[in-house]
């Protein structure tokens, strides 16, 4: 009996590993970005590498679970570094997570081109990983193939994701928010604090084989931030940035295909757009909205400085040079299109006409107007 | 032992060479509002963190009912300075204040209607029942101090530890927390509150600690908040320097 092959379209095997992948880094992801400490994910990513060679020269065995082992070791010895050197207020974080993590990384790379030459251990394979790949290396059991090895392994990491989430979520949550008042409560905040970072190397190093650490760097950041900029709710942001993960691996594989390029380059890419997308034109907290909004302040500022200009110098001599429709720009400092832009403005919600001298009167509603705003305005000052 | 909450031993707390609190010793009654102190520096949010264990003291230690502090976590309840959280988490009034009940759950439980209920019971107590669904970003100053409130409420706990609760919030407010200090007392509970405005403090507190690195004074109000106190406890830090070592710098 020879080995039995179930045929699976290979390209449905490497979507499903991607959205594997993306839901399995995003979990993590969400505190990591809740923490302010995505840079933290860039440098596990990397020094794991460390770890893996290490353990490698333990074992001599590429498929040994002691690669995962050594791998997360490595991702908590890095957050240590980090906060030892950090702690000594010598050093600011990211200075410390720009100094330790090329440190640890670049001695994996010098142990891999020295002693592993020969092995599949290379640093391309590391950094951009090649999802393509992932299908022809099978699980197989009892001679019966049951699938790529990739889908098995990043499956119980994601597992180990969800059960982690949810037997800790409100510790995550607490922890998270307010640090003092978890210790206070009695949850170490640093057990949950290592805990994640090794959920992170987990996730990581289950991910770099399969995909490469740019693809798990761009999952653990990209889908959470853009959930942050939607949603104000945590449950929601989880479930959002999962959506996103996906979203983004099924559209990424996709546009490799059509323009014949890198999976995990864009998968990355769409991570990345979908977030751009997202920070521009997000209601509320979005680009399009915050330069909208300064915008109407503006002009709303500019036109009740415009109505206490005229109305201080209503009835007074200077009145003609001060408020007359041709001279009033050389007193406002305005240039003429804005103070047009103004003055229809002005006109259209009836706050002043201008009189048969052609001098600017400001109407009763336009008083009104004035009046309440620039109360309302030196009340919040 | 119930009638003194805390004793606080011998504490000294140091960063680094610099003494941040020297050598402490310090006894809370029971049911008793006291207002702790001192100018900017004087180690007054310090004194609380030794004290519940955040920071890791030099010397000495607090004992909480003649027990240590992991004794009794569920009978402390805590309010920390306002800015020291992110109130843009994306999270609910309603959530923030349910994360008190979270002591006495323990590890793993998650909180139920139970819980939710006591919460409301606490926005309620500070007027804020209205904003239970709101998102936290969205609060003023002092609507976020009295969700702070409310969540030590809800702690439910016999000895509170309020770091400024009345730093820079609204007349609204400070009368909301005022009520809250008296409704504590007349429940028979101890709160020590962290306080700069010292104009009021012989309004709002029965007691008082002063305190600049040393402990200047401690007691009732009416024996403790003298003139010839204030003094010892507001001459600047160079005046005392000077002293200290006899001659001119």
């Amino acid at each position: 009996m020879g080995v039995r092959v179930i045929m699976i379209n290979p390209q449905i095997e490497i979507q499903l590993i991607a959205i594997i992948v993306s839901v399995a880094c995003v979990i993590p992801g969400v505190f990591l970005i809740l923490r302010r400490m995505s840079m933290m994910s860039d440098a596990i990513s990397h020094t794991i590498l460390l770890g893996i060679v290490l353990a490698f020269f333990a074992t001599h065995d590429l498929t040994s679970p002691l690669l995962i082992v050594g791998a997360a070791l490595m991702g908590t010895l890095t957050v240590y570094l980090v906060e030892v050197m950090h702690n000594t207020k010598l050093i600011s974080e990211d200075s410390s997570i720009g100094l330790i993590f090329p440190f640890l990384f670049s001695i994996g790379v010098i142990l891999i081109s020295i002693y592993a030459g020969n092995v599949h251990l290379d640093t391309d394979a590391v950094l951009l990983g090649e999802i393509a790949f992932a299908p022809f290396n099978r699980f197989v059991v009892r001679g019966k193939d049951i699938g790529p090895k990739a889908l098995y392994v990043m499956g119980s990491i994601l597992l180990l994701n969800i059960i982690y989430l949810f037997l800790f979520y409100k510790e995550l949550k607490l922890t998270t928010f307010d640090e003092k008042l978890a210790a206070v409560l009695g949850f170490s905040p640093i057990f949950i604090h290592y805990s994640l970072m090794s959920m992170v190397s987990i996730t990581a190093v289950g991910a770099f084989d399969s995909v490469g650490s740019i693809l798990v760097i761009a999952f653990m950041a990209g889908p959470s931030a853009s959930a942050y900029l939607i949603t104000d709710d945590l449950k929601r942001m989880i479930l959002l940035s999962i959506v996103i993960g996906i979203l983004s691996a099924i559209s990424g594989y996709w546009l490799s295909v059509l323009f014949d390029v890198s999976i995990a380059g864009s998968m990355a890419g769409m991570v990345g757009l979908i977030f751009f997308i997202v920070f521009i034109f997000v209601p509320d907290r979005g680009l399009l909205s915050i330069i909208k909004r300064r915008k109407k302040q503006k002009y709303k500022f500019a036109n009740i400085s415009f109505l206490m200009h005229i109305m201080n110098h209503e009835n007074t001599d200077m009145e003609k040079s001060e408020s007359s429709i041709d001279t009033i720009h050389n007193h406002l400092q305005w240039d003429r299109k804005f103070l047009n832009e103004i003055l229809s403005l002005s006109i259209e919600n009836k706050y002043i006409f201008v009189n048969e001298n052609g001098i600017i009167k400001v109407t009763k509603e336009g008083k009104k107007f004035a009046g309440t705003n620039y109360c309302e305005l030196v009340k919040r000052i | 032992m119930d009638n003194i909450s805390v004793k606080v031993h011998d504490l000294t707390v140091a960063y680094n060479k610099k003494p941040v609190l020297w050598d402490i010793d310090l006894e809370i009654p029971s049911g008793i509002l006291m207002a702790v102190v001192g100018p900017n520096g004087a180690g007054k949010t310090t004194l609380i963190k030794a004290m519940l264990n955040l920071i890791k003291p030099l010397t000495g230690r607090a004992l909480f009912w003649g027990e240590p502090y992991e004794n009794n976590r569920k009978r402390i309840g805590y309010v920390p300075q306002r800015g020291s959280v992110d109130w843009d988490f994306p999270t609910s009034v309603l959530d923030v204040v349910t994360m008190g009940t979270y002591g006495k759950l323990g590890w793993f439980k998650r909180p139920g209607k139970k819980e939710k209920e006591r919460a409301v019971e606490a926005l309620n107590k500070v007027d804020m029942v209205s904003y239970a669904n709101r998102q936290i970003s969205q609060l003023s100053g002092g609507q976020q101090q009295r969700v702070f409130l409310a969540r030590a409420l809800v702690q439910d706990a016999d000895l509170y530890f309020m770091d400024e609760p009345f730093q820079g919030v609204d007349a609204k407010t400070e009368k909301a927390i005022v009520k809250l200090l008296e409704e504590l007392k007349k429940m028979g509970k101890t709160v020590l509150v962290v306080h700069h405005d010292l104009q009021t403090v012989t309004e709002y507190f029965d007691w008082v600690t002063l305190l600049n690195t040393v402990l200047i004074d401690y007691g009732p109000i009416h024996e403790v908040f003298t003139e010839e106190n204030l003094k010892k406890t507001y001459r600047s830090t160079i005046d005392s320097f000077y002293k200290n070592n006899g001659k001119v710098i």
